[in-house]
């Protein structure tokens, strides 16, 4: 018999569910502990941002909000480990990468309120693409990006994130096609969080893991704990910087859980059971880098307790910036159809204008 | 008998006819143990189990174009996009394979399948949950069209689809999912797939639409009523083949047409009603034919959709400029 391929696909953990090192050559930049502090602050942050965001919902203050809870330690893993000149194209729930790229609460807020300028991004990168709703299609703007860079010799990076089932999509596939084809520096981070709405992984895939769907574009890929912030920075880390040296791209499979409901127009007790979640719980992410940062002596409950306030202010602020916004005007909505409004449509907008005004 | 709301009854009828004919399958996203993010299949997976009600690995080209496969080997399916912002991946399927391969095969292949897609705006959703694309199927040849507009009509119509040896796209408008509840008998009477439903008979103007923009219509109609202005209210509900004769009796008794959806303009499906009455009724016609219609924008995010949505008052002044001109 002659052998065509082999494979194997790593899988990368460094802390248990407990905070435990479960191996020892831990990565260089864990010495860090100013900067796993930082880490585990945004990971706090987005857990308050997104239970203000539900109780928003809740309020009706914000239309369907598609909650993080769980994804902490991918989300900002994934954040963390990219240069603010690399392009992140992002799904809708990636606020722990955003927020270290310097998204606004209050965007967020106002985006999921049924307001454009949501998208503005006054801090974050410019050129970072906007929340991508019809599943699956960022991936090939990433990997459109990412051969931009290639023709232009620009030694930057493309990182798109998808879902477990958003990775059964043709555009997921053919992103990482071409990236394979034409060496492009594309890192494609599927957030495994074991459930699409109500579907759960099983069904999407008959494939072992999510990961070697990479392999077979020609990608290096690599499973990882998404629960534990080390190991997806770690190959994060690695990924980008093959990517940035023309080494080729990565589709990094971080395997996570959905702790919430898929959005607040969901109720996932009627598909899974209270026992999953439960069990799922002691996965917690954000649980388990405390313990690992409270071993070092790098982190104590009185700071627990005063960063959460800080972070409780830090959301009123923005709850309040984003309640304050005035809606825009109704032309607003021809306002950023073309770089010219053109005159048939001008037309139109006048109306809409004369009829707000009751004439 | 049932007391039903327009989404009920669609479930009402996928259960009919899966329990009359075990050719039927539905397929889609979450439409299995969820049944459906708007509950459209609930029950059904329990009822028929997992062979004929199917959850799909999420791809909407995966979907449709299993479609074309199962319908083309004597199975009927039922697909489901769950929103009609992600039913763009299925249309390679449906445009180059479902509408054309009858006509390619010269009738020794065929699609019997329907895509059923929630429709339209006014739900407060996110972005691409809120759109209007009927047009763009109506300009596809092989195709059929509908848009059902009350529980009744929802239930009869979605049986007809079924039934039918064609392609047809089942668009089911959101907004009104819910809005009331009426007696629909589970007697699996199907409705005629290639007939306008008169809902107001009138003499000064005819009001044209289809779908959740059927409710605006008939406000605007009591409101012309207050002011003495009779007007007829014509629910379009198959657009394509269109029953342009039942538009043009209307237009022959009243002289005046108003065609309301919530699509943009340009190229809406009102442009094919407004150009066969321009060919075909110029003479009966005492004024312009008026457009209430979305903007030539894409729906807003929901702050503003309110005023992009053709609303009761523009209804109404459109009916008084075509009663000024003559
Ligand atoms: C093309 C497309 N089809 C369907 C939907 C509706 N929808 C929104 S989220 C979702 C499930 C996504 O699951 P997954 O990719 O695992 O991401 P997760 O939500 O779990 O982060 C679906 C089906 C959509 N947004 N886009
Ligand atoms: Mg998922």
């Amino acid at each position: 018999m002659s052998i065509a391929a082999t494979f194997e696909i790593e899988y990368l953990q460094y802390l248990d569910p407990e905070g435990k090192p479960v191996r020892k050559d831990f990565p260089e930049f864990t010495r860090d502990l100013d900067h796993m502090v930082e880490l585990y602050k945004l990971m706090v942050s987005t857990r308050v941002f997104d239970t203000k965001s539900i109780a928003l919902q809740r309020t009706g203050k914000l239309g369907t909000y598609a909650s993080c809870l769980g994804h902490e330690a991918a989300h900002v893993g994934i954040g963390s480990a990219m240069r603010r000149e690399d392009v992140l194209a992002p799904s809708y729930r990636e606020y722990g990468a955003q927020l270290y790229r310097g998204v606004q609460p209050r965007e967020v807020y106002l985006y999921w309120g049924g307001d454009e300028r949501g998208n503005d991004f006054q801090n974050a990168p410019k050129h970072d693409f906007a929340w991508s709703v019809p599943i699956g299609t960022q991936c090939l703007h990433a990997a459109g990006a990412a051969l931009a860079f290639k023709i232009r010799g620009e030694q930057r990076v493309a990182v798109c994130t998808i879902g477990d089932g958003g990775s059964s999509k043709g555009d997921f596939y053919g992103a990482i096609n071409i990236a394979g084809a034409q060496n492009l520096p594309l890192v494609a981070v599927i957030v495994n969080n074991q459930w699409a709405i109500s579907v759960p992984r099983r069904i999407q895939t008959g494939a072992k893991t999510l990961a070697q769907k990479g392999l077979a574009a020609g990608l290096f890929a690599i499973q990882v704990d998404g629960n534990d912030i080390i190991a997806v920075r770690k190959a994060m880390d690695d990924a980008l910087a093959r990517a940035r040296s023309g080494q080729g791209g990565t589709v990094i499979e971080a395997v996570t859980y959905r702790l919430g409901d898929h959005t607040t127009a969901d109720d996932a007790r009627r598909y899974r059971s209270e026992a999953e979640v439960k069990e799922a719980w002691t996965r917690d992410p954000v649980k388990r880098l405390r313990a690992w940062l409270e071993s070092k002596k790098a982190w104590d409950a009185k700071k627990e307790e005063a960063w959460k306030a800080e972070c409780e202010a830090w959301m009123d602020e923005e709850v309040n910036a984003y309640l304050k916004t005035r809606a825009q005007p109704v032309e607003a909505m021809f306002d950023y159809l073309y770089a010219e409004l053109p005159a048939d449509l001008a037309q139109q907008r006048e109306q809409a204008i004369a009829l707000e005004r009751g004439h | 008998m049932a007391q039903v709301t327009l989404i009920e009854a669609v479930t009402m009828a996928l259960a009919h006819e899966m329990a009359r004919d075990p050719s039927v399958v539905v397929l889609g996203e979450d439409v299995g143990v969820n049944g459906g993010v708007f509950r459209a299949t609930v029950g059904l997976q329990e009822k028929f189990g997992e062979l004929r009600v199917i959850d799909t690995p999420l791809d909407e080209t995966t979907i449709a174009g299993v479609t074309v496969g199962l319908a083309a080997q004597g199975m009927k399916p039922v697909a489901e996009a769950q929103f009609e912002g992600f039913i763009y991946p299925m249309m390679e399927q449906i445009a180059c394979h479902a509408a054309r391969m009858r006509n390619r095969t010269r009738g020794r292949l065929s699609v019997p399948a329907v895509w059923r897609a929630p429709w339209g705006g006014g739900i407060h959703a996110p972005e691409h949950h809120s759109e209007a694309n009927e047009h763009l199927f109506t300009n596809i040849p092989g195709l059929r069209v509908v848009l059902p507009s009350s529980p009744s009509r929802a239930y009869g119509l979605l049986l007809a689809a079924i039934r039918d040896p064609d392609p047809v796209i089942f668009f089911e408008p959101k907004r009104i999912y819910r809005q009331y509840k009426e007696e629909v008998p589970d007697d699996g009477e199907a409705l005629p797939l290639d007939v306008c439903f008169v809902l107001r008979d009138g003499t000064d103007v005819t009001l044209v639409t289809w779908g959740a923009q059927v409710k605006e219509t008939l406000e605007a109609a009591d409101a012309l009523a207050a002011e003495g202005i009779s007007a007829e209210v014509i629910d379009v509900a198959t657009l394509k083949p269109l029953d342009f004769d039942t538009i043009h009796e209307s237009v022959k008794k009243t002289g005046r047409c108003v065609i309301v959806h919530e699509a943009p303009r340009t190229a809406g499906f009102g442009a094919e009603i407004a150009a066969r009455l321009a060919e075909q009724a110029m003479y009966d016609l005492l004024a312009p034919v008026e457009r209430v219609t979305g903007y030539d924008t894409h729906i807003p995010l929901f702050r503003l959709e309110m005023k992009y949505l053709p609303s009761v008052e523009r209804i109404v002044a459109a009916a008084k400029r075509t009663l000024a001109a003559s």
